[in-house]
Order: C-alpha cells, then sequence, then structure tokens
C-alpha cells in the first residue's frame, strides 16, 4: 500500500514482513529510527517469532548475527558510519563463513573529524569484505531492495549490505509503495540454509585454512560474487513482474541514447542529477546518467555496455581513497579503459555537504568544456585551505587541524557580518 | 561437603586423592569412564604433550552432551583449542562446532542460542569457549553484554594465564612475577608485574548471573559435575577452568594435573562455585602446600629461585594465595 | 513544484510541521517530500526542516535554498538566523507572533514582498489555549493553509488525527482550525484595506 511514511519505518515494515528471526540492535545515528521500530514491532507481537536483542556494541550485533545464521535463523541488522568500522572483523567473518546476513548500511561519514551527516565512506571502506553492497536512490527501492536482499543472499550464502544514503533518505517522510505480507512471502521463501549447525547433523564451521587450501576458498567467494551478477538482474526482473517497479538490478541507466557526458553516482544524489540531466536535455545537450545500484559485485560489462558510445564520462561519489581519488571511479575506469583521460572523478557531498541541481549542471557544463580536473572537489574552499597550509608552515605546534578550520570559518562568517 | 565422621573411610590415593570409578555408584562415576561417551573432541587433534586445555575441554563438553541428551553446540574463540581441533582439512569436532573470531565467542555464542529459541528447539543447548586471552581480554566486552543480558550460553574459559597460542604474552590473566615474552624477567620487578590482572569469576558474579564455577583439571569430576550442574540451569553460566599449559609455563608435560592441584592445594586458584552473585560452596584444601612449592616445577617462576632468589616475590604470592584461604575459607578441614 | 521552510527551535515540532505537511499533501493525491535539516541539535537549538509538494514525482534532494513559504515557529530566531534567505519575491511568510512585521524590525521584508502573501499567527497561544502545550506547529499549520491553499484544513485535520490518536489530535485540530480563522480574517482585513 503507498504511503506517505519515514525512509526508515518503511524499511522496518518492509524486513519485519521479510521474518527475520533475529535482529540485533545497537543504536548509531542515522540508523536509529529503523532498529527502534523493528524493536517495537517484536515487543507488541507484530514480528513473531523474532529475537530482538539489544547487544552491548557493533562487533556484537554483526557476531550475534553470526551465530543465529549458522544456527539457521534469518539475521538481520543494520548499523552506519563507526558502526560499520567497529564491527568490521565481524563483517569480513560473516563474509568469509558464507553466512547470509541482510544489513542496512545508513550511509554517514567516517570521523575523525566527528561527522553524522550523510557519505559513502562507511560503504567503501569495506567494499572488499566479500559482501554484496546494493546502494538505493529512494526510499522506495531502499525497502524494495531488502526483500531482494534476504533473496539474494540466501540464495548465495553471500551476506547482503542495502546501503541508503543517511538522513537524506533514513529521515525523508515521502511516498512508499510497501509491499504487504502476501506479496512478500510470494517472493522471498522460508530460509533453507547450506550449512547449519545441528547436532543431528554435526558439523565444523570456521575451520583453520593454511596456504593448500585458502586461495581456493577465497576464489570460490568470488565466483559466488560473479554468479550474484547473474542473479541480481533475474532476481530484480522477478521483483518488478510481481511488483510492477524497477527497483534493483545491476545498474540504472537513465536517457543514455546518445549520451556524450554520461554522470555516474550511487545513491539518493542520482534524483538530483536526473533533475540536472533534464534541464541540460532541455538546453539541447546529450547528457544522461548512469546509476550504480549494485557496487558489490561491480558489474563491469553493464558499465562498459553503457558507456560504449560516451565522449566523456564524470563520476561524482561521496567519497574518496586519500593520497588515490575516486573508489568508484577506479572501478569504473577498470571497466571502461578506453576512456582514459576522458573519464573524470568529481568528489561531493562529503559529511552531508549539500550536492545541489545548480552544482551538477555547472560539473557536467565544465566536464563540457573538458574543465575539469581528473580528480574534482566539488565547491571546495580553497582560501581556509591555504590558511591552514600558512599556519601549519608558520608554527610547528599549529594545533588541531580540524579545530583551526572551523575557527577560521567562524572568524571569516563574523567578518561577513 | 560432607562433614567428616569417626568412622569415615577414604576411598582415595594418598597423592592425587582421586577415587576410583568402581568405587563409587553408577550415578556418581565419571562421564569419561563410560566407553559409550561422546568423545566430543575425537583423537588425533595437535594440542601439544599435557595439554591442560585438550584435556578439561575433553572431559567439559563431554559432560554438557551427557547433560543435554546430545543435544549440544560449540561456540570457539580463536586460540589453541581452536587451531589444535581443527588442523585443514580434518577437525576433532564431533559436535557442532563454529568458530568466528578471538574477540566474539560469547555474542555467536548468544545468537545460536537465540536461533534455536526463535526455532522453538529448546532443546538444543549452547557452550561458549575460549582461552583467558579471549575471555578476560579481547572477548571481555561480548561476555560482559552476554552476561547481563543473562543469554542461555554456558562459557566456559580454559585459563592457561596467557596468551600461549601466539608464543606466551602476558594477558590480563597472568600472575604476578610469571614470566611471558611480553613480560621478561629483567628489571627490579622481574616478569608480570604485581598489582594488575583481572579476577573474572568475581567479575562474573557481579554479574548475577545464575551460576559461576572455577574448577581445575587436577579434579576433573569436579569439572565434570559442574558442567553437569550448570546446564540445569537456563540463562548465563560461567566456568572458569585452569588448564596448565606445559609450553607457556615452562613445566614437564607430565607435571600438568600435578601442577593444577599443587594450584588448589596452595590457594593461589581457589576453587568455588557461586550462584546468583553468591558463593554457595569452595573446595577446601586437602593438604596445604606452600607456593614455592607450586612456582618451582615452573621455569616461568625460575628466576624466583635462581642465585640468592627473590624470597620477597614469593612472599608476595603467598600473601595472595593466604588471601585467597582468607577469603573463601579454604583452609584445609582439620579432620582429614 | 511548491518548497516550504520551516524555521524554529528543539522541541518545537519543526520537523514533525514539515512531515504532516508532507501526510496532508499526499492524502491529496499529490507528491510530497519532507525532510528535516539533519543535525545532532539540542532542545531549543535553531532548527530547519523541509517540505516539497508538487503534482508529479520529486526527485530532487538538495537543501530548499529557495522557498516559495518560510514558516517562523520562533521570533527569537529573527536577525540570528538567516530566517529568509533566498525567498521568491512572491513568497509566503508565516510568523507565529502577535506583533506586526514592523514591531518585529522586518520592515524590509514587509515592503519588498507582496502583502497579502504575508501573515502573522499567534500559534503558541492558540497551542497553549487548545492543546496545554506551546507547541506551535499544528496552529502555524492551519495558518499556512489559510495563506497558501497549498492544502486545504481537512487535509490537515486528517493527518494531525492519524498521527496524534484521540484526543490530543482533536485539539490540535482546533487549534489549526482557530490559526485558520485567524489568518483568513487577517487576509481578508488586508483585502479590504487594499480595495
Amino acid at each position: 500500500m503507498l504511503q506517505q511514511i519515514e525512509g526508515s519505518r518503511a524499511i522496518a515494515e518492509t524486513v519485519a514482513r521479510c521474518r527475520p528471526e533475529v535482529v540485533c540492535a545497537y543504536p548509531i545515528s542515522p540508523q536509529t529510527h529503523i532498529i527502534e521500530a523493528i524493536g517495537a514491532m517484536v515487543k507488541d507481537g507484530r514480528l513473531t517469532p523474532c529475537e530482538f536483542i539489544n547487544v552491548e556494541s557493533e562487533f556484537a550485533a554483526m557476531s550475534v548475527s553470526i551465530g543465529a545464521s549458522a544456527a539457521g535463523a534469518r539475521a538481520y541488522t543494520a548499523t552506519a558510519s563507526q558502526g560499520l568500522l567497529f564491527m568490521i572483523e565481524a563483517v569480513y567473518n560473516a563474509a568469509g563463513l558464507g553466512l547470509p546476513i541482510v544489513m542496512t548500511l545508513a550511509n554517514r561519514a567516517i570521523g575523525a573529524p566527528i561527522n553524522i551527516w550523510n557519505d559513502h565512506s562507511d560503504a567503501m571502506a569495506v567494499r572488499d569484505a566479500g559482501w554484496i553492497q546494493l546502494f538505493a536512490e529512494t526510499n522506495q527501492e531502499a525497502a524494495d531492495l531488502h526483500v531482494q536482499a534476504f533473496r539474494l543472499a540466501e540464495e548465495l550464502s553471500v551476506p547482503v549490505m542495502v546501503c541508503m544514503d543517511g538522513f537524506i533518505l533514513t529521515h525523508a517522510v515521502e511516498g512508499v509503495d510497501l509491499m504487504d505480507q502476501e506479496l512478500v512471502d510470494r517472493f522471498l521463501p522460508p530460509y533453507e540454509p547450506r550449512q547449519v549447525l545441528d547436532p543431528d547433523d554435526p558439523v565444523s564451521i570456521g575451520a583453520m585454512v593454511g596456504p593448500e587450501a585458502f586461495e581456493e576458498v577465497r576464489y570460490l567467494a568470488h565466483l559466488r560474487q560473479l554468479d550474484a551478477l547473474e542473479l541480481i538482474p533475474t532476481v530484480a526482473a522477478e521483483f518488478a513482474a510481481l511488483t510492477g517497479r524497477a527497483s534493483g538490478g545491476l545498474v540504472h541507466p537513465y536517457r543514455l541514447e546518445d549520451a556524450e557526458t554520461v554522470v555516474i553516482a550511487m545513491g539518493s544524489v542520482l534524483g538530483t542529477i536526473k533533475d540536472a540531466v533534464d534541464a541540460r536535455r532541455d538546453a539541447g545537450e546529450r547528457v544522461g546518467v548512469l546509476g550504480i545500484t549494485s557496487f558489490r559485485p561491480f558489474p563491469i560489462a553493464a558499465v562498459a555496455e553503457a558507456l560504449r558510445e560516451a565522449r566523456r564520462v564524470v563520476v561524482i561519489e561521496k567519497s574518496f581513497s586519500l593520497g588515490m581519488g575516486g573508489v568508484l571511479a577506479t572501478d569504473v575506469a577498470m571497466s571502461a579503459p578506453w576512456l582514459g583521460q576522458r573519464l573524470v572523478t568529481v568528489v561531493a557531498g562529503l559529511g552531508g555537504r549539500p550536492i545541489t541541481r545548480r552544482g551538477i549542471e555547472d560539473v557536467i557544463e565544465r566536464a563540457r568544456r573538458d574543465d575539469l580536473a581528473p580528480l574534482t572537489f566539488l565547491d571546495l574552499d580553497e582560501g581556509v585551505i591555504a590558511r591552514e597550509r600558512a599556519r601549519m608552515s608558520a608554527s610547528r605546534r599549529s594545533g588541531p587541524f580540524a579545530e583551526n578550520v572551523l575557527r577560521d570559518l567562524g572568524t571569516a562568517t563574523e567578518a561577513r557580518r | 561437603m560432607t562433614e567428616p565422621t569417626a568412622t569415615r573411610v577414604h576411598f582415595y590415593q594418598v597423592g592425587s586423592f582421586a577415587v576410583g570409578n568402581r568405587l563409587l555408584s553408577a550415578d556418581d562415576r565419571t562421564v569419561q569412564s563410560n566407553p559409550a561417551r561422546t568423545n566430543s573432541i575425537d583423537s588425533g587433534h595437535r594440542a601439544c604433550q599435557g595439554c591442560g586445555e585438550a584435556l578439561g575441554a575433553r572431559y567439559a563438553l563431554d559432560a554438557a552432551m551427557r547433560a543435554t541428551n546430545d543435544r549440544l553446540v560449540a561456540v570457539n574463540a580463536t586460540g589453541c583449542l581452536e587451531v589444535f581441533s581443527t588442523p585443514y582439512p580434518e577437525t576433532s569436532w564431533r559436535i557442532p562446532w563454529l568458530h568466528s573470531l578471538f574477540g566474539n565467542a560469547p555474542a555467536v555464542a548468544t545468537g545460536v542460542a537465540a536461533a534455536m529459541r526463535v526455532k522453538g528447539r529448546d532443546d538444543v543447548r549452547v557452550v561458549g569457549q575460549a582461552g583467558d586471552g579471549g575471555t578476560v581480554d579481547i572477548g571481555f566486552g561480548t561476555l560482559s553484554g552476554m552476561f547481563e543480558r543473562n543469554d542461555d550460553v554456558l562459557f566456559i574459559c580454559y585459563d592457561n594465564e596467557g596468551y600461549m597460542n601466539t608464543g606466551v604474552q602476558r594477558s590480563a590473566a597472568t600472575p604476578p612475577a610469571a614470566r611471558t615474552a611480553t613480560t621478561d624477567v629483567v628489571g627490579p620487578e622481574p616478569g608480570n608485574v604485581f598489582g594488575q590482572g583481572k579476577d573474572l569469576p568475581r567479575i562474573a558474579m557481579a554479574h548475577d548471573i545464575p551460576y559461576v564455577a572455577t574448577a581445575t583439571v587436577a579434579d576433573l569430576h569436579d569439572l565434570e559435575r559442574k558442567v553437569e550442574h550448570a546446564m540445569e540451569m537456563r540463562g548465563a553460566r560461567y566456568l572458569h577452568v585452569l588448564v596448565p599449559c606445559p609450553l607457556g609455563w615452562g613445566s614437564a608435560s607430565s607435571d600438568t594435573v600435578r601442577l593444577a592441584r599443587l594450584a588448589t592445594e596452595s590457594g593461589l586458584f581457589p576453587v568455588f562455585e557461586a550462584e546468583h552473585g553468591v558463593v554457595t560452596g569452595a573446595r577446601r584444601i586437602r593438604r596445604r602446600v606452600a607456593v614455592e612449592e607450586y612456582l618451582r616445577p615452573q621455569r616461568r617462576f625460575a628466576h624466583l629461585f635462581s642465585g640468592a632468589g627473590r624470597p620477597d616475590v614469593v612472599a608476595r604470592l603467598q600473601a595472595m594465595a593466604d588471601a585467597n584461604i582468607e577469603r573463601y575459607g579454604l583452609a584445609p578441614d582439620e579432620g582429614e | 513544484m511548491f518548497q516550504v521552510r520551516f524555521h524554529g527551535r528543539g522541541g518545537q515540532g519543526v520537523v514533525t510541521a514539515a512531515e504532516l505537511l508532507a501526510v496532508a499533501a499526499f492524502d491529496e493525491g499529490r507528491f510530497a517530500q519532507a525532510f528535516p535539516s539533519f543535525g545532532s541539535e539540542r532542545t531549543g537549538a535553531p532548527v530547519v526542516s523541509y517540505c516539497r509538494l508538487d503534482d508529479r514525482e520529486i526527485r530532487s534532494r538538495e537543501p530548499i535554498n529557495e522557498p516559495d513559504a518560510v514558516l517562523v515557529q520562533d521570533v527569537t530566531l529573527i536577525h540570528q538566523v538567516d530566517l529568509f534567505g533566498g525567498l521568491a519575491p512572491d513568497g509566503f511568510v508565516l510568523i507565529n507572533t502577535s506583533r506586526t512585521f514592523e514591531e518585529l524590525g522586518l520592515a524590509d521584508l514587509a515592503e519588498r514582498c507582496d502583502p497579502s502573501h504575508l501573515a502573522t499567527c499567534p500559534a503558541t497561544e492558540l497551542a497553549l489555549e487548545h492543546v496545554g502545550r506551546a507547541v506551535p506547529n499544528a496552529p502555524l499549520l492551519g495558518g499556512f493553509a489559510a495563506l497558501t491553499g497549498q492544502v486545504p484544513l481537512e487535509a490537515l485535520a486528517v493527518a494531525l488525527r492519524e498521527r496524534f490518536p484521540g484526543v490530543v489530535g482533536e485539539r490540535n485540530v482546533t487549534a489549526a482550525t482557530a490559526a485558520y480563522h485567524h489568518v483568513r480574517a487577517e487576509q481578508e482585513a488586508i483585502r479590504a484595506a487594499a480595495d
């Protein structure tokens, strides 16, 4: 039923209809509303049978999920940012063990400096962990991706992370067509584990594997990711047949036909980018968008195909690898090596900085004029940076640089008044 | 601990106080004496000669199996027990067994228990296990969380007083003065320092969980009884088992059981049990020995006895033993 | 598209106001998107929330920098926060006060705006009177309905009753209705003066 609903609540309602059996909760902004709502549903009996466990850390949240999943229960948890990093050892472990846990990641920046707002640094930090990582563009897609995530996870025996932009999606109230229980049940069969801790058929899970077999075990995990490249579109197509909605899949092309300039991005910023592209198209420019839904596994072939005719590609990403540059852009470059210098990275939206339609239109315009550096930081305040660099060279003990920047900005604001 | 009577006859070996199974009623006989035992950890594993942990785990898990009618799942932290029991492609485990990480065995055990509960399989019980590093140090947060939620898990710490798997480094369970790779016997205070470390059984008791007990591989029958008692209860239970490590302690492989006995008979390792935070029983010392008798056979304490020795340090360790004897009322029964 | 920006302080229901407006518009068959200015602000700190209304799907995720309407829940924010930044010349302003724009030091704003697009409403007093709590969001929404015609009062009432079941919802509806009539009367007076 179509409802005007907060993103987090839409996720909670949808996850509940996926009949999770063990849900772990440890609060971190901006994920809290999701687990609060699921907790209430378990407590009032709407979601049963389900064990809702208030754990003492994210590390425990993922660890309890590992135990529950290995014992045959459908396990779910949610986290963000520092929480994901705090559980990272268990995140790798869950994938290494092949446990089909589903986790919502309410994307948020990583400190220091501490920052609660949205970017994609957290998801990028675990891109090599062996989880499937799906990025939602809207709350509708975020909700739908959770239903697909359980299907994918359990068919492949691989954990799935549904990434949705913190606050921008989690706290936005908008229309979401929630699947009813009967529809979810038709799409998502009960969990049949590939491996399970059962006294009637004892197995050892988590044995030490030495050099003689480690590479093969890891390669098998890689193959399962490649299997996911096949399964993700199949599941999305089946989902579309059931609901009429084009949620999920590997990529979302938009106005790519005859596009000379292609903008690539992930997550909620795609909406604003589409508005910008529509405006440029209205002005007669050949611009299109490629949204990446599946970041892991990375859809190399689909991206290559979509970029076949592109004259230039702009990857707008909400994270970057310090000392190197774009993370998503690197994967795009691997997919379309012929682009060479015609591919540029624009880092934007770090720590919640708004990405505006006007800013994107400006980026597109500069790209058309070949006026973008290979690695461009959108809206970078060069003055602030120059002044801090000057302070650092003027004095050995120049102090903590984040605080210096804040003080600098505060002074600048005062001066403007 | 029944009161002695004037006509009491003792049927035990003079040195070990071990009682032959044939002298016990069938119900009281050890699990290990039964040829139909499960062999939860089968032979052929790669533990060192004289490994106290292998011995303790075998007795504990077989007892747990008997107590649960073979409906048991074991969760293991990283460590010696995990490594020596599952050398690829072999496994010693004849029970469902899961190893995840070093610091999360209590939480993983919580997850298994939750899965069993949600599936209505209340007959299947869960044991979590780790060495002292995985319990008192890196796993402490998840253990405390499991305790405070009173999750239905028996957690067993096999305490060999250090990180033996990684080459004998100090843990928060390493005793003062002991030599480890990270507490070398150099400087004015050789070995591990005094005034540090965690007393995990007492910390566990502070969580008011249903059952906390200590045991050693010197009294395996007592260990089995405590495991079976623990499995009669629901909720979070904790068993702390002293398991000497010939490698880490620098002791003879043949001395593992003897050292465990000397640890208790000196008072350095009190054997007791507690329910809901209250001590309900303590095993009295049968024949009290000075701590020196326990320390001397271990090379990790050799610096206390070489040359002029360090009688001052030995005296401080003796004071710790005396304090334990006082705290738990371990003084030998005069009637013995 | 019609874009609304709400200014207030933590604890005044600023975020809820945007959500209620979105729900009311949704119930009318429109597309709506409400979102807060995500911060870790505590009670009393300046808070901003946003609501977009449209007849087609809303894709943009940028903050509202050029609002069609600004609702001010707390007059102590005036001259502290850039309340009217980006406001369109024909934009709407509704302020929770019983004073005039001139008395609030907003003569400049009053000068450059269409007088029929400016309104004041003693929302806190109305909330205290009808709800018993100094939370001005529901009455201000009633005033917004009267001022802009973007959403009917009846839809707001449905959203309020859904959000606050029972007597609290009814009281909020009463407060919103009173504010609606207050602003309507104010507007009629302005129109009469203009004629």
